[in-house]
């Protein structure tokens, strides 16, 4: 890993900016690309401040509170580069908070990471870092890129438990061409060895996968205080459509979930659907929850190219969910469905379907239904 | 290797090398603590003693009139805090005057009063350039105003204000007046007596000096309530072990600043008035903001339509520009600053606020690459 003097200077003339989080992945990813040799600035987003939750230290949001700025600002100092907050609360908000209320109005369990990485790091940020004159955004996801002689692939980390490729695969050519992840190609644990090396802080508070913006993480009381219409009371309804209970609001539940349904009766039963339109939660034994197709919209080719007719690949349905063998099936510009060889278990309206050839994201769309 | 141009000396200036020299003696060799009674202790009271009679000379005024702080912000709120709380005490009033200009450390101080201790707070309209006449602060005045606390010169437009004359119509009424005079201190006639105010605030680090210490002038017979109690230092008003060797730097600087000023004011006015015909007639929807001619020598400041003032600094340090959007501030914060906003800029052009100030190492090349870095900088951001 250490780099020769003369690909040193090479780099020196590769301005790169680096998205500083203050946790240890992006830390790492900032002291790799100082040690290469590049010239590095950090950029740390001002996403999202919780008016509610300020005057609570405890209560704040992960993401950029203030302990995390002065992190990362700290780590800069040490590796000596300029960092900069760029304030980006309202396209966050318009973007990625709003998607994220109205998926959930919508009946869905919207993943509003991926609405983030698509508009906000690798649109806003990377627009952001070009017009300060670098030529790549770098940022500290597990993924890695490689160039091929006409294009650039996406391919998940080498770890495959902290891989993030999932919540990347919004991204397209012109931002691959950008792209940098220097710690794609370790893994946490080696992350964890080199920042011990440099100097850095390991304790890292926790993985930056959950939802940054929520105060604790818990999206509950955040719909109550910004989309209170979401969390009306409502019917249960059994798969013969008869009302088996109630329920508190639909946001509260997920597909496949089993606890807190309060229901009677001989068999277990399982949330299904959600029926945004009746304000009703289908519920239905667990082999209601096994699918063997799915639809999904919004479709990013990485490559730019709608595949002209239907292929084979694997399929991941969740963050870190196995990925499944099927048949993908465009459907015009930007939809698809896919086949599953074998059935799968509780396929989420509004996560994302990811579509692999081994390592390599080909692309991936929101699942509709 | 790019250009390195600092342009924000009212952000903050070096240290001279005349300064630094006379601080080294009392870190390690005379480090006696003043309030001792043996020789060392001696030393440092002497070195104590001679910085307050330097200071005294600085400001046209005694040696127990000035009082020692440990940054401009404690100047302005010992005076805030300590007058209007000892006038109240004694009955006078809870009336307070100032404007919606200040700086943060009287503004947020005055409004604290106000929230938490019961007084009322008049914010004087401003005009256009930041400014407030004598005659709007007469008409403010009422029988219950027991403080008056407007500034020298604005830290983020550096306009100046009329200060002789607006506290003369506080001490016709035999009304307390401050002036925070930070901002103003590098390069204004900081004589107490000529300006005619009660209490004057300024810090060594503005003009050449070292940080974390500042200075209150507190005119004799002015009742000031302790803001930090302990030990009788400083007359009983300011409880804390003096600062020895930022003291006699502050000294030292403030003495440089009053024998360097011809010339430096001098050089500072053709540097100012290079950079803003430079950036108001190469930047295309460019204004100055603040007074044109009524302003501290060495500052220029503007504002550009449609601009992300945030995003213009970062590209102009990145371009090697140090500059700022008014004040020293980095948190990314978004909205227009609020002194634009009572001077009745609007927020389009407001949000796209700079301020450019030269120093003592400013150069005319210094001046060209940075009027042609705004010019490029804005340019790209409009695209």
């Amino acid at each position: 890993m250490t780099t020769s003097p003369a690909a040193k200077l090479a780099n020196a003339n590769t301005r790169v900016v680096i998205a500083m989080s203050g946790g240890v992945d992006s830390s790492v990813a900032a002291a790799l690309l100082v040690e290469q040799g590049y010239d590095v600035l950090g950029l740390m987003l001002r996403l999202w401040s919780d008016e509610s939750a300020k005057d609570s230290r405890n209560s704040h949001n992960k993401c950029c509170a203030p302990d995390a700025i002065i992190e990362a600002r700290a780590i800069a100092g040490q590796l000596a580069i300029p960092f900069y907050v760029v304030d980006a609360q309202q396209i966050f908000r318009e973007q990625v908070v709003q998607f994220f209320l109205d998926g959930y109005s919508a009946g869905t369990t919207p993943n509003p990471c991926l609405e983030c990485n698509r508009y906000i790091r690798w649109t806003f940020l990377l627009n952001e870092a070009l017009s300060l004159g670098a030529q790549y955004l770098a940022t500290g996801h597990f993924a890695r890129v490689q160039r091929k002689p006409a294009s650039w692939q996406l391919l998940r980390g080498t770890d495959a438990a902290k891989d993030q490729s999932y919540v990347l695969s919004v991204l397209n050519q012109q931002q691959l061409a950008h792209a940098m992840f220097p710690v794609g190609a370790y893994t946490k644990a080696e992350v964890r060895e080199l920042a011990r090396g440099f100097g850095l802080p390991v304790h890292s508070r926790r993985d930056s996968q959950d939802l940054c913006f929520l105060p604790d993480g818990d999206y509950r009381p955040f719909l109550q205080e910004h989309a209170p219409a979401t969390l009306r009371p409502g019917a249960i309804a059994d798969s013969a459509g008869r009302q088996v209970g109630m329920h508190a609001g639909l946001p509260l539940f997920t597909i496949g979930q089993r606890k807190g349904l309060r229901l009677a009766g001989p068999e277990a039963q399982y949330v299904v659907a959600m029926d945004a339109v009746n304000n009703t939660l289908r519920v239905g034994p667990r082999g209601a929850l096994a699918s063997t197709r799915l639809r999904a919209e919004r479709v990013n080719w990485v490559s730019g190219v709608v595949p002209a007719e239907a292929f084979a690949a694997e399929v991941q349905i969740r963050a870190h969910g196995r990925p499944a063998p099927a048949r993908i099936i465009p459907e015009g510009s930007d939809g698809v469905t896919v086949e599953f060889e074998a059935a799968v278990q509780s396929a989420t309206p509004g996560q994302a379907a990811v579509f692999y050839a081994g390592a390599e994201i080909l692309g991936g769309g929101v699942i509709a239904s | 290797m790019r250009p390195q141009v600092y342009l924000d000396h009212a952000a903050t200036t070096p240290v001279a090398p005349e300064v630094l020299a006379a601080m080294l003696p009392y870190f390690s060799e005379q480090f006696g603590n003043p309030n001792s009674v043996h020789r060392w202790g001696q030393q440092a009271e002497h070195a104590v003693y001679a910085a307050r009679q330097q200071l005294a000379v600085s400001l046209n005024c005694t040696a127990g009139e000035i009082l020692f702080t440990g940054c401009g912000s404690e100047s302005d709120n010992l005076a805030l805090r300590g007058a209007a709380l000892a006038a109240q005490a004694a009955g006078r009033g809870s009336h307070l005057i100032t404007t919606a200009v200040e700086h943060h450390a009287v503004l947020h101080t005055a409004q604290q009063l106000a929230d938490h201790f019961d007084f009322e707070l008049t914010l004087l309209a401003v005009d256009a350039h930041g400014c407030v006449s004598a005659q709007q602060l007469a008409d403010a005045m009422r029988p219950d105003t027991v403080l008056v606390s407007l500034m020298q010169a604005n830290n983020e437009v550096g306009s100046l204000q009329p200060v002789a004359e607006l506290a003369a119509v506080a001490r016709a009424r035999g009304v307390l007046f401050h002036t925070d005079s930070v901002q103003a201190a590098s390069q204004l006639e900081l004589d107490v007596q000529a300006l005619g105010v009660d209490l004057l605030s300024i810090a060594a680090h503005k003009f050449y000096g070292p940080k974390g210490v500042g200075a209150l002038y507190v005119r004799k017979g002015t009742q000031l309530q302790p803001q930090q109690t302990g030990g009788s230092q400083e007359n009983g008003l300011r409880a804390g072990t003096q600062n020895v060797p930022l003291l006699a730097g502050m000294a030292a600087a403030l003495q440089l600043v009053q024998q360097r000023r011809a010339p430096d004011n001098e050089k500072f006015l053709q540097l100012r008035a290079a950079l803003i015909a430079g950036v108001l007639q190469r930047v295309p929807e460019s204004r100055l903001t603040g007074h044109a001619e009524l302003r501290l020598h060495n500052h220029a400041s503007f504002v550009f339509r449609g601009v992300d003032g945030n995003a213009l600094l970062r590209r102009l340090d990145v371009e090697g520009v140090a500059a700022s959007s008014g004040s020293a501030c980095k948190t990314g914060d978004p909205r227009p600053s609020g002194v634009l906003l009572a001077m009745g800029i609007q927020p389009e052009w407001a949000r796209g606020s700079l301020r450019l100030s030269v120093g003592r190492a400013t150069t005319a090349a210094d001046i060209d690459y940075s009027v042609q870095t705004v010019e490029r900088c804005v340019a790209a951001l409009r695209k």
